[in-house]
């Protein structure tokens, strides 16, 4: 048991530091970052703005990573999400009450995973080309819901999912932690991770060992679906309003890049919910940084991608061997090396 | 091995190791000036391989080759090509969206004041192409033409380009008799032109009719090289299939296996465009061999027999019950098993630890939401681990990184993890080294012993010969023949396969 | 040049106007981009109603963003022989052939909103807002609310290098330049977004010693400012009092928090460009006066005290 939590550790290590160390980057360049304090109930300082405010990407990579881990890729969370909130807009100001509108709303998340994991899994359309279609249509399908304006609500119990907060933390934190280590437990405790990551290294040889793979994959993409579906929920509560034309958008390659910084690779296979969390929240301390920082907005873009493109050299496969080089303690050498005779 | 004069190809004791198997082992090779050489074996028998370190495509791991009395080493396909080797593959590998001047000229197209001439390169081509009685028009894009009329552009622009040796690697796999008889009309031409030609094939009827001589490879090692003319057919094929290793062994089991009791019972079972509908009946304790040569239905008799491919036709019942085998899923829950015979594609899971493998089918036939607990999975893999003895450092390595055989051993685990009661075994023995070779034999004789019903395909006859009560021979997609009790010799074997008219797949 | 061929074309049009008909039953095409925006909506609807009025008989075409819809719709309102064509514009070039069309037919044309890269004889005139104008009007407001006490500004851009923003950006300093008392202190883009407008306001308020060093913010857009206004809330500050808020457009939602009192000003862009343009249409068929090349439309300054409830109800029905 120790030992597969100390496995748990050292993979998820390099997310960890990397999130340190930009955290520590960040408080250089702006000393109160790492102030707290309750205020109205709440917690309230630049930390709690980075969990916050990377909700939706952090629950997007849930899902992605999912997806991604069966070897596919699912492009169109962020219209899912555009979708998702312009129908709670919609239900939530035609009368309809606050559960009723979450149900529907979740319907519709799950829902559009079902059309891309049939497309995938049935009709076995390429999960990139599959899954654009719903990319490029449900922002004109979210546009059709709200008419293509900001479909303003007052609905006080669907804004507390955007804005409130419980035990202190705002509510689309308290979410996304609770759902990710919901499907982080799910997948780990019974054998869905498992057969997930043999579906996704060589989905045959999982066929043929008895795995229901088409299944699987379907529900690897309904589950994305869910998961855009609630970030789509809180995207609009936080502003009490659907803006289908910018709500989630470009957030799929936010969701992607956190998954690859968690290190699961595009390739499909082992996969981490919880790095995917660290790279999420990797991606938002970037954004917080550079906003804090009071650089001019044409150098965002920029700072972004030489961070990124650091923290990805750092975990390709050629500087990870020179680090266990370096690091690899002398004695445990000894040990394995006796093992293995 | 001194090279010859009359030589214009020479290897000598060429050795080349993937991890994990021994893909060639000293193997040594020959080609004269002006002959046609066939290059036979069975799938995995190291022909490709051979091919590959003559032309550089792989390093060879030992051995020497000499070209025209010169050694040579040649690090790519280019440097082989441009020292006078030139190879065409089944898959013409010239670019369909150029025209068939341009395929021909490709990278050393004639210039003009530094820009490419057209004019030139078309007159050039045709005249080409004139050599190989091809009047075509060399300016429409190579796509507009079959097939056979790309192979010979490709077999014009191989012996431009290199002039001594021509690998045609299947070159007849997709053509007509009549292409077949224009390319083997320009192969001769090329033969009088004194170039020394490799041939590979399946088709036997072709190695007779153009082939001086044929060298055979079995399992990666040199069979022997004859003179067409003094090799009959039936002696080809025991090549092949390696005869020369039997000692008669009449069917080991065959007498028990009769006296049981008919446990699986498949009437009129097949599938169109796979396999013809057969009866198969399999007693408990019993081992079925399946024979035949590349291509006759093997692998996909095992497919249905398992539901990979889902059966159109007939019954499979167990014990008087139907049985639904319908899905992989379906066969496993009715307790089968199937080790496919492409291990790396059909087999492993390469990411996952040798744990993992060995405990997915058991996990998959009991449901996610009931996992076996990693307790229990170590368990699981230290048994089988200890008792098939799998080599690995330990039981978390990814199975991708152990070798064949125990790579092997570790899918026979995952099935004997779920306890089945009808095992398949596709060419269980491929490609691994010969002590996990005996030791799967042993294994399949000691499930045969506990009761388990095996079918098992192999092409390696004294195997099966040594395993099997009852040998089934197929052709053409259709079980013609099977041989019981005494009649289970590789002899007998080798004459069911070889009692074919017209055309056999080799 | 340029002026003379203007002139002498517009002599052609205006005898061909005047002989034609009263201006009592026109015939007008209206070449719409689509409804990519609610603005776009509401101007789509303000130019249906300003036709009503008028007793104008109005032709709409909807060209789903796309410029060959448009020219298509062009070519389709001379051959019915239209009394003149509105064309907004979905892109500035390729216009001088399908202009020249309808210069042959003698039909005039007025574009909206948007200029095109065309001579500027091909076309009437031009209806559209003046960005920098825009910008100068919302920092002139603020100057003459602080009233020379010092005050910190923070500035919502918008999406970075978007002409808008270059635009309102510029306008505003223009405005503040020479006013010591007034200092841009932060300056971050939000992406014309309500959602970014409240993520980069939430951070200035951390920055700023919880907002409060920050006196006003300035926002290009209205739904930036509804955003932000969000966050200063949620920081437990009162907007409108504690940050005065200005922005642009003058879009429902922001007459709701004006009269919420949690926001002070926004300048106008008024989806109302037909009404200009009709008017510029009636004088010239009735004495045949030529209007100018360029017809401002005007950037509204609307305040707390101009009743904001009111024009909530008066704009929400216009499809933003």
């Amino acid at each position: 048991m120790t030992s597969a939590l100390k496995a748990y550790a050292v993979r998820l290590l390099p997310q960890a530091a990397a999130l340190a160390v930009i955290l520590v980057m960040v408080s250089l360049a702006f000393p109160g970052f790492f102030r707290l304090e309750m205020q109205n109930g709440r917690l309230y300082g630049s930390l709690v703005d980075i969990l916050n405010r990377g909700a939706p990407v952090a629950l997007l990579a849930i899902g992605m990573t999912v997806v991604i881990a069966t070897k596919g890729i699912d492009l169109s969370v962020g219209a899912v999400m555009a979708i998702c909130g312009a129908v709670a807009a919609a239900c939530i100001t035609s009368g309809h009450g606050l559960a009723t509108t979450l149900l529907i709303t979740l319907a519709t998340g799950i829902l559009c995973g079902l059309w891309n994991g049939i497309l995938v899994a049935v009709l076995d359309i390429q999960p990139i080309i599959a899954t654009l279609v719903l990319m490029v249509a449900g922002r004109g399908i979210a546009q059709l819901v709200t008419e293509g304006a900001i479909l303003t609500f007052n609905d006080p119990g669907l804004i507390f999912i955007g804005s409130g907060a419980l035990l202190g933390l705002p509510m689309p934190v308290v979410i996304w932690l609770a759902f990710g280590i919901a499907v982080a437990l799910l997948v780990r405790r019974t054998a869905l991770g498992m057969l997930i990551e043999a579906l996704g290294v060589n989905r045959r040889a999982a066929t043929l060992s008895g795995v229901s793979t088409g299944v699987l994959l379907i529900a690897a993409y309904m589950l994305s679906g869910l998961c855009a579906a609630i970030a789509g929920i809180i995207a609009a509560a936080d502003i009490r309003g659907a803006d289908a034309n910018n709500a989630g958008l470009w957030l799929e390659l936010d969701a992607i890049l956190a998954v690859v910084v968690g290190g699961t690779s595009l390739l499909g296979g082992r996969f981490s919910i919880a790095a995917s969390l660290i790279g999420a929240l990797i991606i938002q301390s970037i954004n917080t940084g550079i906003l804090l920082s009071g650089f001019p907005p044409e150098f965002n873009l920029i700072i972004k991608a030489a961070i990124i493109v650091m923290i990805l050299i750092i975990q390709s496969p050629r500087a990870q061997s020179a680090f266990a080089f370096l690091s690899r303690p002398r004695a445990e050498d000894g040990k394995t090396e006796q093992e293995a005779k | 091995m001194q090279p010859d004069s009359s030589h214009v190809l020479s290897a000598t004791g060429i050795d080349k190791i993937f991890p994990g198997a021994r893909a060639l082992n000293r193997v040594d090779f020959s080609l004269h000036r002006g002959e046609v050489h066939a290059l036979l074996g069975e799938n995995g028998a190291g022909k490709s391989t051979l091919v590959k370190c003559l032309t550089g495509a792989y390093a060879r791991d030992g051995g020497r080759i000499v070209l025209d009395g010169a050694d040579i080493d040649p690090q790519s396909t280019l440097e082989a090509q441009n020292l006078g080797i030139g190879t065409v593959y089944q898959e013409v590998n010239l670019l369909a969206n150029l025209t068939v001047a341009e395929n021909l000229f490709l990278g050393r197209q004639p210039r003009r004041f530094g820009l490419v001439s057209a004019r030139k390169m078309n007159r050039r081509a045709k005249a080409l192409l004139a050599e190989y009685d091809l009047d075509i028009d060399v300016t429409a894009g190579l796509a507009a033409y079959s097939v056979a009329v790309q192979q010979v552009v490709a077999i014009a622009r191989a012996v431009d380009l290199s002039g001594k040796v021509l690998i045609l690697d299947e070159p007849t796999a997709s053509l007509d008799a009549h292409e077949v008889a224009m390319l083997f009309r320009i192969v001769r031409r090329l033969r009088e032109r004194g170039l020394g030609i490799v041939f590979i094939t399946h088709f036997l009827e072709q190695v007779y009719e153009i082939s001086d001589r044929i060298t055979v490879l079995r399992n990666g090692g040199l069979v022997g090289t004859r003179a067409t003319a003094d090799l009959p057919r039936r002696e080809l094929i025991a090549m092949m299939l390696g005869r020369e290793l039997v000692q008669e062994v009449a069917g080991g089991h065959g007498a028990r296996g009769e006296a049981g009791d008919v446990r699986f019972r498949f009437r009129g079972f097949g599938r169109k465009g796979h396999i013809q509908p057969f009866d198969l009946d399999i007693c408990a304790g019993e081992v079925v061999g399946i024979a035949g040569l590349l291509g006759s239905g093997r692998t996909e008799t095992a497919e249905i027999l398992f539901g990979a491919e889902r059966a159109d036709s007939g019954t499979a019942q167990a014990d008087g019950r139907a049985l639904d085998l319908s899905s992989p899923r379906a066969a496993i829950r009715e307790k089968f098993g199937f080790c496919p015979e492409d291990r790396k594609v059909d087999g492993i899971v390469g990411d996952l630890s040798v744990r993992e493998n060995i405990a997915l089918a058991l996990q998959a036939r009991r449901g996610w939401a009931r996992p076996i607990s990693r307790g229990e999975q170590d368990q699981l893999a230290d048994r089988y681990i200890k008792a098939l003895d799998i080599r690995t450092s330990d039981r978390e390595k990814p199975i991708r990184l152990l070798s064949g055989g125990n790579q092997q051993k570790a899918i026979l685990a995952r099935w004997l993890a779920t306890n089945p009661d009808f095992l398949i075994l596709d060419e269980p023995t491929r490609g691994i080294d010969v002590g996990a070779h005996a030791e799967i034999i042993r294994l399949i004789e000691s499930l045969c012993e506990k009761g388990m019903s095996l079918i098992v395909i192999s092409s390696e006859l004294e195997e099966l010969v040594a395993y099997s009560s009852r040998v089934i021979v197929l052709r053409d997609r259709a079980h013609v023949a099977e041989l019981t009790g005494s009649a289970v010799t590789t002899d007998g074997i080798v004459e069911a396969i070889a009692a074919s008219a017209g055309r056999v797949e080799a | 040049m340029k002026f003379r061929t203007a002139l002498a074309s517009a002599t052609i049009l205006a005898a061909s106007m005047v002989g034609a008909a009263s201006a009592a039953d026109l015939t007008v095409g209206f070449s719409q981009i689509g409804s990519e925006s609610g603005w776009r909506a509401a101007e789509t609807t303000l130019t249906k109603q300003q036709a009503e009025q008028r007793g104008i008989d109005l032709k709409f075409a909807d060209a789903q963003q796309k410029q060959e819809n448009q020219i298509k719709a062009l070519r389709s309102f001379i051959a019915q022989g239209v009394d003149a064509i509105l064309v907004a514009p979905v892109v500035a070039t390729g216009w001088d052939e399908v202009l020249q069309e309808a210069r042959d037919a003698e039909i005039p044309v007025i574009l909206l909103d948007r200029t095109v890269d065309a001579p500027e004889d091909l076309y009437m005139t031009a209806v559209t807002s003046d960005l920098v104008h825009e910008g100068k009007v919302a920092g002139q407001w603020l100057a003459d609310t602080v009233a020379g006490k010092p005050c910190n500004v923070v500035e919502l851009q918008g999406t970075t290098g978007s002409s808008p923003a270059i635009d309102r950006k510029k306008g505003f300093e223009e405005a503040l330049a020479g006013k010591d008392n007034l200092k841009i202190i932060r300056s971050q883009t939000g992406d014309f977004t309500r959602t970014k407008g409240k993520e980069v306001m939430e951070s200035f308020l951390k920055a700023e010693d919880g907002g409060k060093n920050i006196c006003a913010l300035y926002a290009h857009n209205d739904d930036m400012a509804v955003g932000a206004i969000q966050a200063i809330k949620e920081a437990g500050l009162k907007p409108g009092t504690d940050i005065l808020v200005v922005s642009i457009d003058a879009v429902p939602d922001i007459f709701q928090a004006m009269a919420a009192g949690e926001a002070n000003a926004t300048v106008e862009l008024t989806p109302n460009m037909a009404g200009p343009a009709f008017d510029a249409l009636e004088a010239f068929r009735k004495d045949g006066k030529l209007p100018p090349k360029w017809i401002q439309t005007e950037s509204k300054l609307y305040t707390q005290a101009d009743d904001p409830a009111k024009v909530y109800e008066e704009k929400k029905g216009l499809g933003y």
